[in-house]
């Protein structure tokens, strides 16, 4: 299968998958956090020109330190891998081997993040992201980082998925694979559109009972190697 | 065993994991919870070898993923300030005693060479700087100004060292992070820091306001120009892991370095804190006579040198 997986081996013997977030997610949560830093600086502005006049700007530029080069890393690690434009988007920083980010890694991270700015609109960044497997920018590369999907909410179980259908076995013995692309099928089916079901079912044709519809009949084995008992 | 029949089996174990972790989330103490994860962890490498659907992998995955993060990432153990600045951050330092010497001798041969010509020649000043910005340096050191040392908006003691703080730490972390770059861009910003320093002080000097500016930069400068030494030895520790990583793949070599100058990182900026304190209000004082600050200076100098040279040894193993 051809996905964006990181793949963390744990001590316990059993491969996680991570699913790592490409350059647009990533993209959208920076303009998002560079939204939110735009108008704290308004405010901020605003406030520091009434309260201090003339000076405001030697206050500013230690506002603007905080905002381009802490912010991230406050987020990062006290709010679990997550800026705020992280957490709108749904992704998140994780150690490459799947822990909690830390401060040594999060201010290693976002210190580059200057390096990865450069020259002006990301471009590096978007470089190294683009030059490595899993979609690091510099940043990542020297912290030893990932920016993975979050899955927020558990999903609901398969089963509530699955079209009720009559279990029927196979009509002959199937490999894992093509059991588990069927299995596959029948978890996705509710998502598809009745004639993209049907046409997907087609391509099984050897499996398709005659005088079936496609998707109908495909939709039944998978109930059968769910563990359905077939009536008769 | 068919999915179902195992999803039915295991799904109160599932949710009772799950009810362990949101425990763990919350702060609460969660008995059972490891057990509970290796087998959660079991569950998953069947699912996935008895080829299951791929949303009920995921799931366990997500559940895996979450333990996983809980059993291994929260007990980093906790590093008291004092032990960071006092020990671990010299000691970080005194690792990179040769690399730091090579940007003490970057740093410090261009100030001299830009410090010797500007004395010679007091045009050299605008080969550097424009006229404006050298109007603002010389109004800056002006020894009746009232703003001593600081741009004119900075005029309290407190703001300037809002200001610095801001403006300094910011320009050590690029120096830092200009290190990716093979090292060039922390060598081009130190060049340009040195530079201007050099002229700066041999132009001023010229002037004949070499003790107003001496003794004001002698105090606070045993923290800053140390600082940003400092950050430019953890760059270009970057920049030598990508140019020579040795037996390890650059990738390796890059990550093995930034976790090494992690301390140095955190030193530098609480050098770069302290000096702000100094030069907002110890060095721009116009109320402490000259040889006063010099002596003082002096003092600091020696301290920073024996907080690099002396913290945190003995235990150098640890």
């Amino acid at each position: 299968m051809i996905d964006t997986q990181h793949a963390v081996e744990t001590p316990e013997g059993v491969r996680l998958a991570l699913r790592v977030a490409g350059p647009v997610a990533r993209a959208i949560a920076l303009s998002i956090d560079f939204s939110f830093r735009s108008i704290a600086y308004m405010a901020v502005l605003l406030g520091l020109i009434t309260g201090f006049g003339p000076t405001f700007m030697t206050l500013m530029v230690f506002v603007f330190f905080l905002g381009e080069w802490l912010y991230p890393v406050f987020f990062e690690v006290l709010a679990d891998g997550r800026t705020p434009g992280k957490r709108i988007v749904g992704i998140r920083v994780v150690n490459a081997d799947g822990t909690r980010i830390r401060w040594p890694a999060s201010l290693l991270r976002n210190l580059l993040l200057g390096a990865d700015a450069l020259p002006g609109t990301y471009l590096f960044g978007l470089a190294s992201m683009l030059a490595s497997s899993d979609f690091r920018r510099l940043g990542d590369h020297a912290a030893g980082t990932l920016v993975i999907y979050a899955d927020s909410e558990p999903r609901a179980l398969p089963g509530a998925k699955l079209p009720g259908a009559s279990p029927m076995p196979p009509p002959f013995a199937l490999t894992s694979e093509e059991g588990s692309a069927i299995l596959a099928f029948g978890e996705r089916a509710a998502t598809l559109s009745p004639e993209r079901r049907d046409e997907l079912a087609g391509l099984a044709a050897p499996l398709i009972s005659p005088g079936e519809a496609p998707a109908a009949s495909l939709l039944r084995i998978a109930a059968f190697l769910r563990g359905g008992e077939p009536t008769a | 065993v068919k999915q179902a029949v195992f999803e039915q089996a295991r799904a109160e174990r599932w949710q009772h994991f799950e009810a362990l972790l949101d425990q763990l989330d919350g702060g609460r103490a969660a008995p059972g919870f490891p057990r509970e994860y290796r087998l959660l962890c079991q569950d998953l490498l069947l699912a996935r070898d008895r080829r299951f659907g791929a949303a009920l992998v995921d799931r366990l995955n997500a559940l895996a993923l979450r333990g996983h993060q809980h059993l291994y990432g929260a007990a980093a153990g906790r590093v008291g300030a004092a032990d960071l600045f006092l020990r671990r951050f010299p000691r970080a330092v005194r690792r990179e005693a040769r690399l730091a010497l090579w940007i003490a001798i970057v740093f410090i041969g261009p100030l001299l060479a830009c410090f010797w010509l500007s004395l010679r020649d007091p045009d050299f000043v605008y080969s550097v700087l424009s006229p404006a910005q050298v109007a603002t340096f010389e109004d800056m050191y002006d020894p009746s100004a009232e703003h001593f040392g600081a741009p004119r908006q900075a005029t309290d003691g407190v703001l300037a060292f809002f200001f610095y703080v801001g403006n300094n730490v910011a320009v050590s972390f690029r120096t830092f992070a200009g290190g990716i770059f093979f090292g060039i861009g922390t060598l081009g910003i130190l060049f340009s820091n040195a530079i201007l320093a050099g002229v700066l002080a041999g132009h001023l000097t010229a002037m004949g306001r070499a003790v107003p500016f001496f003794s004001f930069v002698i105090g606070h400068g045993a923290f800053e120009l140390t600082a940003i030494a400092l950050a430019g030895v953890s760059g270009m520790r970057l920049g030598l892991a990508l140019l020579s990583p040795g037996q390890r793949t650059r990738g390796a070599a890059l990550r093995e370095a930034a976790r090494r100058v992690v301390p140095i990182l955190y030193g530098s900026s609480a050098m770069l804190v302290i000096a702000a304190v100094l030069e907002g209000l110890w060095s721009a004082s116009h109320a402490i006579p000259a040889p006063v600050k010099f002596a003082v200076g002096g003092m600091l100098w020696v301290l920073v040198g024996a907080w690099l040279a002396l913290g945190g040894r003995g235990g150098e193993a640890a």
